[in-house]
């Protein structure tokens, strides 16, 4: 079209500003949720993730190390070290020794403490605590300091989140629980719509139109309206809760989509392709195997794809067929959904659970995008 | 010997269309039958009932005296070539021959042998290996034909495989078709096409189907020298057969025939019994055969409305004797320079003037 001669329409630029919009739109609370989860809950409650590269100014409360560390040196008893526990970056504006001042001195003063020592801070956190007496406690004296502390980033929260086995809150266990789920629900309804589709498309047989009819019919039926008869059967027919449940119910819900847009596609492929494969003596099988299939991978994969996408999302159908008491069965959503009720303040634990529930779905769909484009359009431009 | 047999053979779709009726066709062996048609006239309707893509709704069908009617295509020993080609897209050519074969499970060694004895006649030997989108049109059509070569058919059935080529890569591939043909004397082919050429060229018999039915069978110039009717008259041949009303004055041997527009009296050497004076008929010319006649003994006398000089013939298209008729034509051998806006008659050898009476040509009376 971009070839054909004359002014272009200034709705291109309509069409330019709304695509920039639907990027901004879709990438802002994605990359935000990224950096979040790589940074922590101090990081956090005091900058946006926008500011995650430059420095922050931070209000720390960190220890000197504890009075057994002192050494005796010129008659002097002497504690030495780093705030910050090794040499850091951090450049410290102000410090105190008490909270209720802690912007008394800058760095390079003297302050002295209640039990007669004298404790100095440098800017980059090096302290010299001195004393003429040895000093007694089981813990290091308090210092406060306001510090310009550079960008970090952190993969503790994945850490804590992933591999903690002490942690019951954890995603690990709901993510393989989750792709239970997921992987059987996109197989079968994929498997049987097929098959489905191919009858639908190419076999003669008496009622074929009504069945068609009656596919279309049900793509409009909202799902809740099956979700507690579907329940009381599985129940009486003691499938009762689990992961059978769950893939039974999502290839049911998913089924009439599968069909009419596979049969939809199929019923595009070239007559004579198939007519030209009965002539050689292929049986309706070998057809199917041997030429459809293959020549309908595109509509397959794109199916596919939203089938995963919406089982791995979807938390209805889980915890109506699937979550019981004993929570073994929990799927990721479900926890989320947990997490947030248990650890709402924790904004960089649900950061991080939720971009583990996001990463496979990216994944997959940067992987099969440009099947998901072909398939959508087959069937409307030959 | 492979003989296809239709008797009384009928097709009706749903709701009562009917659009073949009552035909009856004997192909022999080693024949090479073209169906040729107006468009919708049930040409491809009839390959697709011998292929057994369509059932056939009355009359019965058999090839080598066995009935055909409810027999799966598959079982039939046809192959097929499409317009279309119908090669499979995910298969490489070597795939796609080898398809049948290993549907019917022949060896492997077997399977090799015969493609690599088809690649080797039809020049496919290099492209065995390519996915056919990666051939030209010519080539595809080639690998279509060796696919059903290589599962060595009883009957070839060709549904209009030319259409979809250009006009120089058709002239090369009708030539080898028809040299294929020769190489396979023993081998039946029923071929549809709506191009009279290559009806004309590749044909052992022509069947012309019009109206529901066959309107004649026949070598192609039989069909052209002595058509049965006015439609078969008027479909072989370009352009088509001039037909002209007119009178019988005299009977016997020699007819004398009195052409009523534009008013000449011609004999045709079509025989004619006595009763049949003073009947209306219709004079049939080919534009071809016309020839300017300076003498009393001219078909008709009219003033040339156009005239196409093409260097090898000259088109003269006539002024109409009234808007319903259409335009005589007359194709003149030569340049024939201005003759627009006189006044010419014609006429035309007695033996090439076919006389109709009642759409049927009097030759067969």
């Amino acid at each position: 079209m971009s070839a054909i001669v004359g002014t272009k329409s200034s709705l291109t630029w309509a069409v330019h500003l709304s695509l920039v919009a639907m990027v901004v739109l879709w990438l802002f609370p994605t990359v935000g949720l990224l950096v979040s989860s790589f940074r922590t809950t101090d990081q956090i409650s005091t900058s946006g993730w926008w500011n995650s590269l430059s420095s922050s100014e931070q209000n720390l409360t960190l220890r000197t190390d504890a009075p057994d560390t002192q050494i005796e040196k010129d008659g002097l008893f002497i504690i030495e070290g780093n705030l910050f526990g090794e040499a850091s970056d951090a450049d410290i504006s102000v410090w105190g020794t008490s909270s209720r001042s802690i912007d008394d001195y800058t760095p390079g003063d003297v302050a002295e403490l209640k039990n007669g020592a004298t404790v100095t801070v440098a800017a980059n956190g090096d302290y010299l605590m001195q004393s003429e007496v040895p000093m007694d406690g089981r813990r290091g004296q308090r210092v406060f300091v306001t510090a310009q502390t550079p960008p970090e980033f952190t993969l503790d929260n994945y850490r804590n989140v992933l591999l903690d086995k002490n942690n019951r809150q954890g995603m690990t266990k709901a993510f393989f629980n989750t792709l239970t789920v997921t992987i059987p629900a996109t197989v079968i309804p994929v498997l049987v719509a097929a098959f489905a589709a191919y009858a639908l498309a190419w076999m003669d047989f008496p009622g074929r139109a009504l069945l068609v009819a009656a596919v279309v019919g049900l793509l409009v039926v909202p799902l809740q309206l099956a979700l507690i008869p579907l329940l009381k059967l599985h129940n009486e027919i003691g499938i009762g809760k689990g992961y059978l449940g769950a893939w039974l119910a999502h290839t049911g819900f998913g089924l009439p989509l599968a069909i009419y847009l596979l049969r939809n596609y199929m019923v595009g492929l070239p007559r004579d392709i198939i007519e030209n494969a009965k002539v050689d003596g292929a049986t309706d099988f070998q057809i199917f195997v041997k030429i459809i299939l293959p020549l309908s991978f595109p509509a397959l994969a794109s199916f596919a794809i939203f089938q995963f996408l919406w089982t791995w999302n979807d938390l209805l159908v889980a915890l109506v067929f699937l979550i019981d008491s004993s929570g073994e069965t929990t799927v990721m959503t479900k926890q989320i959904v947990e997490l947030l009720g248990t650890r709402g303040g924790n904004w960089e634990i649900l950061a991080t659970s939720a971009f583990v529930s996001i990463a496979v779905p990216l994944g997959v769909f940067f992987a099969m995008q440009r099947y998901l484009v072909r398939g959508l359009l087959a069937g409307s431009v030959k | 010997m492979t003989n296809l047999t239709l008797t009384n053979v009928e097709k009706t779709y749903p709701g009562n269309i009917n659009v073949l009726n009552n035909i009856n066709l004997d192909i022999k062996t080693g024949e090479l039958i073209v169906f040729v048609g107006p468009s919708g006239c049930g040409k491809s309707t009839l390959l697709r009932m011998i292929a057994g893509l369509e059932t056939i709704t009355d009359g019965e069908f058999t090839i080598d005296g066995a009935r055909m009617n409810e027999m799966p295509p598959a079982q039939r020993g046809v192959a097929m070539v499409f317009q279309s080609y119908a090669l499979y897209p995910h298969m490489t050519v070597r795939d796609n021959m080898a398809f049948a074969l290993k549907i019917a499970k022949k060896s492997q060694a077997d399977i090799d042998a015969a493609i690599d004895k088809v690649a080797d006649k039809l020049q496919l030997t290099e492209y065995l290996d390519r996915l056919p989108k990666a051939l030209s049109g010519g080539q595809r059509q080639r690998v279509a034909i060796g696919r059903s070569i290589v599962r060595d058919p009883k009957v070839y059935l060709f549904d209009e495989p030319l259409s979809n080529l250009d006009a120089a890569l058709r002239v090369a591939t009708r030539i080898e078709i028809a040299q294929l043909k020769e190489s396979m004397p023993q081998s039946t082919m029923v071929y549809v096409t709506h191009d009279q050429v290559e009806a004309m060229t590749l044909a052992t018999r022509i069947v012309v189907l019009a109206n529901k039915g066959i309107a004649q069978v026949g070598s192609p110039l039989e069909l052209y020298e002595t058509p049965e009717n006015e439609f078969v008259a008027q479909f072989i041949g370009s352009p088509a057969m001039n037909l002209l009303p007119g009178k019988i004055v005299d009977t016997g041997d020699t007819t004398r025939i009195s052409v009523t527009n534009g008013g000449g009296v011609i004999n045709s050497s079509v025989a004619t019994r006595e009763d049949m004076k003073g009947a209306a008929v219709n004079v049939g010319i080919r534009p071809e055969h016309m020839v300017p006649e300076t003498s009393e003994n001219y078909a008709f006398e009219s003033t040339v409305e156009i005239s196409e000089a093409l260097g090898e013939v000259t088109q003269l298209y006539f002024e109409r004797q009234d808007a319903d008729s259409s335009p005589v034509i007359a194709k003149l051998q030569g340049i024939h320079r201005n003759v627009r806006n006189k006044s010419m008659r014609m006429s035309a050898d007695p033996s090439k003037i076919h006389l109709f009476a009642d759409g049927k040509s009097l030759h067969y009376q």
